[in-house]
């Protein structure tokens, strides 16, 4: 089967490769784009470590065909940072400790940011509600949710 | 052999394509095609998608609802006219499933999922079939979920209902061992209108207690024409396994699923919490 051309914004930038037809976001971005990011899981949806937003919104890159990415705007976590400086989440997962073995992160930062476009100001439960389709094996949850909550002061503190 | 993903712009063309390749698929959300293609289930055939903006299109300021198969748990999420319906599309995944699943996709999703299904099925809701380049027929969610083992069902465009009168006449709730998400031990909706105290035209339908969603017949039966009291409650919770035949899966066993129905049924009728 001929390949197909795929072009899409990725953090910004305009990325072009060539797909086999049901190839999935995730493999698009890793073995076509070297975006390792995003990172690769169950395949399933079940476990949110490749969870990338797409025009905004938070989608399973492994369950998003990548042909149906054409001309949208793809960001992963390679894109949070400013240059040398860390965006506020990821600054507030290293400070409250919200990750061990890191692989979980990538997924957890991307469900948080969406959260935090959304809704600056989310409660406990909110934030347990945002990361719901994450998994993490390593940190028992507590510390990533008292990251994203201290994110989200800082947030709010720097914009009042 | 390989995959290939065809574009249809209409519905009218999806459904003549669908027609004509039984090997040919919607990719709707693609929240469990896709999981048939990364696990090698689904190597050899076409994936359809589907661009028409009607296909999402959702019409909820009147008393009939009209829900695009392509409107996604998000969609509903985001409008303010459904608010009734938001518990059930909040019961559906994580937040980036919700981005991703939609209804349509929803009503085909084997047990233990579906939950949306099920809140359609109390809702008495209308499914759009459109078999072929002819217009779409309605067909009750009921003959369509029993018809949908046998598959070749064509395209579902929409799903129409009745808005309930009253939101407080709604009622839905997921059962789940993992808090806030978690597969269904089982879902409940009920839709219970009432004219002077009385429940009129009772329904009632349960999720994961069959191999599709089903109506509780009994408890209907045990409700209509009662006030919702802590006898009809109590009849109810009598007649709650009638028609069932729940399965033993990774989520739970048949026999957990039959003892605890009643209790979960008797709370949702007598509004309490979990
Ligand atoms: C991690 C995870 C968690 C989940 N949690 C839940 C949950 O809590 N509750 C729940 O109910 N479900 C859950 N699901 C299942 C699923 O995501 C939803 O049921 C969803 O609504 C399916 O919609 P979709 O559009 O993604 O389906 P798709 O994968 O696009 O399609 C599913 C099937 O339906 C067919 N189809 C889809 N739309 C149409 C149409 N309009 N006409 C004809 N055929 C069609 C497709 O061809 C395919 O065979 C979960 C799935 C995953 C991966
Ligand atoms: S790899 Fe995508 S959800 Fe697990
Ligand atoms: S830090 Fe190891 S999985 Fe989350």
């Amino acid at each position: 089967m001929a390949k197909s051309p795929v072009q899409f914004r990725l953090n910004g930038s305009d990325r072009a490769t060539f797909v086999d037809p049901g190839d999935n976001l995730l493999t698009t971005l890793r073995r076509g784009l070297n975006e390792f990011g995003p990172k690769y899981g169950c395949g399933q949806g079940a476990c949110g470590v490749c969870t990338v937003l797409i025009d905004g919104e938070p989608h399973l890159s492994c369950l998003t065909l990548a042909v149906a990415c054409e001309g949208r705007h793809v960001e992963t976590v390679s894109g949070m940072a400013d240059g040398p400086n860390l965006h506020p989440l990821q600054t507030a997962f290293m400070d409250n400790f919200a990750a061990q073995c890191g692989f979980c992160t990538p997924g957890m930062l991307m469900a948080a940011r969406a959260l935090l476009e959304r809704n600056p100001n989310p409660t406990r439960e909110d934030v347990i509600e945002a990361i719901a389709g994450n998994i993490c094996r390593c940190t028992g949850y507590e510390p990533i949710i008292a990251a994203i909550l201290a994110a989200a002061g800082n947030r709010s503190q720097r914009q009042a | 052999m390989a995959l290939d993903v065809r574009v249809a712009t209409s519905m009218a063309e999806a459904a003549g394509i669908l027609a004509a390749d039984q090997r040919t698929r919607l990719l709707s959300g693609g929240t469990l095609v896709m999981r048939d293609v990364n696990e090698g289930r689904f190597l050899d055939g076409t994936l359809l998608r589907l661009t028409d903006p009607a296909y999402r299109q959702i019409n909820a300021s009147g008393a009939r609802v009209e829900l695009g198969a392509g409107a996604t748990m998000a969609m509903v999420l985001a409008n303010r006219d459904l608010a009734f319906l938001h518990p059930v599309a909040r019961a559906v995944g994580g937040p980036a499933i919700r981005q991703m699943a939609t209804i349509g996709g929803n009503l085909f999703a084997e047990t233990p999922y579906g939950d949306f299904a099920v809140a359609l099925l109390a809702l008495d809701a209308q499914v759009m079939v459109q078999s072929g380049y002819g217009s779409a027929r309605a067909i009750a969610i009921e003959e369509f979920l029993n018809a949908r083992e046998r598959g070749g069902a064509g395209l579902v465009t929409a799903v129409q209902f009745a808005k309930p009168q009253n939101a407080a006449d709604f009622r839905f709730r997921k059962i789940s061992r993992v808090k806030p998400k978690g597969i269904s031990v089982m879902s409940i909706a009920a839709h219970l209108p009432n004219s002077g105290s009385r429940i009129t035209q009772a329904r009632v339908a349960y999720g994961a207690m069959a191999p599709t969603p089903v109506r509780a017949r009994g408890v209907e039966r045990a409700l209509e024409g009662k006030p919702l009291d802590a006898a009809s409650v109590q009849a109810a919770k009598a007649a709650a396994l009638e028609g069932t035949r729940p399965a033993t899966d990774a989520i739970a066993t048949e026999w957990y699923r039959r003892e605890v129905m009643p209790v979960h049924l008797g709370r949702l009728l007598a509004g309490e919490g979990r």
